[in-house]
């Protein structure tokens, strides 16, 4: 049996930079910061009191009312960030047979608010269960997979990926060998997260992962910067159309790029801490390229997972400085997370779309926010700091790592027939 | 109309999105409203929110339209 190709035909992006996938890359390419102080909640009391989230934004627009409160946030991003993907896509009428098309997307924590929602009032109408009717198929986390697939219709594979702020990627890793072994044509993929809450901040807080640079929020997410004091939560998530090239070419689609490789791996190390030399980094990275086909000489460019975490950017930069060797100097190096903060397990949804975005224009989006050199990172690394770059890019890899040691890269490649 | 009348409206237009001309009486919850069984049990625990009383489940199931909200709330409501 041969495997069969998988194209790229459509993108939708809801972020906190920009709510369409073009203002999001120009804003991404202008080194555009999404911090700001959090306007979700009354964060006073916290240690953190700014995020990365979506501005802006009338649900209401998007989704009728009476349909949008039986979402949650997480879910109601994804639809929107879906609608644009599958309108980029231009399906015609008929184009697509409905029983082989099918939605895998990523989600790391799901309903939050929803959940913190209903148990507060629990706790507040005197510890008397009134709980909603909606409260279960809001929260779970499968339910924005279960949401796309009714909306379109879709009636193939149908799952969520959970494997914290890997999960996009695990998606479209799913979704690309699914196409790949021709068990789907069509598959909407990628990821959406809204863990911008109460508990989201509190509890990623009390495991001091956040910035507490609250007196500069647009420069708090400073991968690979000397300073930097933790990631920058951020909200969001993108929809990426994954689609067999025949199908593709069939229809006449547009083509963005091929999805080409896909690695997985475990740290198998601690429940939080990555591992201090990036060791499951570069099994995933070996993964990946060994998959994809191709050497390690032929990436141009890695958006990292780069947190700006004091632990976590190191470890990644020292993955690939072994994997790649002297390559790792040649090819150029952004962590987007800079200017977008993390969006947990949407984060490889919009990451792909930005590798996708810099392979069309031949642009690297930059690392911003860099001030101070670290010793730790090697000066000779191209890390794309403060401003974007023109270059040739064939293939893009994207890493993405979660919490559970869990690690996950794929890669695309400039569309050729 | 009763002012019970017009507070059942009200919910119903606010949960179920639907014009207040569509509320009428006869109208069924699933049938004419477009509700699902779950908007119903929705709608129920809003009655008992609104108007502060408990409908036991055996009650519940004959509530499906308009006319049937106003009647048992107009009857149970202090």
């Amino acid at each position: 049996m041969s495997f069969k190709r998988v194209v790229i035909t459509g993108m939708g992006a809801l972020t906190p930079i920009g709510n369409d996938v073009s203002t999001f890359w120009t804003n991404l390419v202008a080194g555009v910061s999404g911090a700001a102080p959090i306007t979700h909640f009354n964060a006073e009391k916290f240690r953190t009191r700014f995020a990365c989230e979506v501005k802006g934004l009338d649900i209401n627009n998007y989704i009728p009312r009476q349909e949008a409160r039986k979402m949650d946030p997480f879910t109601q991003y994804a639809v929107i960030a879906a609608d644009e993907a599958m309108k980029d896509a231009g399906f015609a009428e008929d184009s697509v047979d409905l029983d082989k098309a099918g939605v895998i997307w990523g989600t790391g924590i799901g309903g939050l608010k929803t959940f913190e929602e209903e148990v507060s009032n629990f706790a507040t109408n005197g510890n008397t269960p009134r709980f909603n009717p909606f409260f279960i198929p809001k929260m779970i986390v499968d339910s924005a997979s279960g949401v796309l697939s009714i909306r379109y219709g879709f009636r193939g594979p149908n799952y969520i990926t959970v494997s914290a702020c890997a999960s996009a990627t695990n998606a479209l890793i799913d979704a690309f060998n699914y196409i790949k072994l021709g068990m789907m044509n069509v598959c909407i993929s990628g990821g959406s997260e809204a863990a911008v809450t109460i508990a989201g901040v509190g509890g990623f807080n009390a495991l001091k992962a956040l910035s507490e640079r609250n007196d500069s929020p647009e420069t708090a997410s400073r991968p690979y910067d000397k300073d930097r004091d933790g990631f920058v939560l951020g909200e969001g998530g993108a929809a990426i159309i994954l689609e067999e090239l025949e199908h593709a070419k069939a229809r006449g689609a547009k083509i963005y790029a091929e999805m080409v490789g896909a690695g997985m791996s475990s740290d198998a190390y601690h429940i939080t801490a990555p591992h201090p030399d990036g060791l499951g980094a570069q099994i995933v990275m070996k993964n990946a390229v060994e998959n994809a086909g191709i050497r390690p000489e032929d990436i141009d460019y890695i958006n990292t997972h780069g947190t700006s975490t004091p632990i976590g950017d190191p470890g990644e930069i020292k993955a690939i400085e072994k994997f790649f060797g002297e390559h790792a100097y040649e090819l150029n190096i952004s962590s987007t997370k800079s200017m977008t903060g993390h969006l947990l397990g949407g984060a490889g949804a919009i990451e792909a779309a930005a590798c996708v975005m810099a392979i069309r224009d031949q642009i690297v989006p930059p690392t911003i926010n860099h001030f101070t050199d670290d010793p730790e990172i090697n000066p000779r690394l191209k890390l794309t700091f403060n401003k974007a770059e023109k270059r040739e890019i064939n293939y893009a890899l994207s890493n993405t790592f979660g919490f559970g040691g869990h690690n996950a890269s794929v890669i695309f490649k400039k569309y050729e027939d | 109309m009763s002012a019970i009348a017009e507070r059942v409206k009200q919910i119903i237009v606010e949960k179920l999105g639907v014009e207040e001309s569509e509320v009428t009486p006869e109208a069924n919850f699933q049938n004419d409203l477009g509700a699902d069984s779950l908007d119903t049990v929705e709608l129920i625990m809003e009655f008992e929110k609104e108007f502060n009383l408990s409908i036991p489940d055996d009650q519940a199931e004959n509530i499906g339209t308009v006319g049937q909200a106003v009647a048992y709330l107009e009857e149970n409501v202090k």
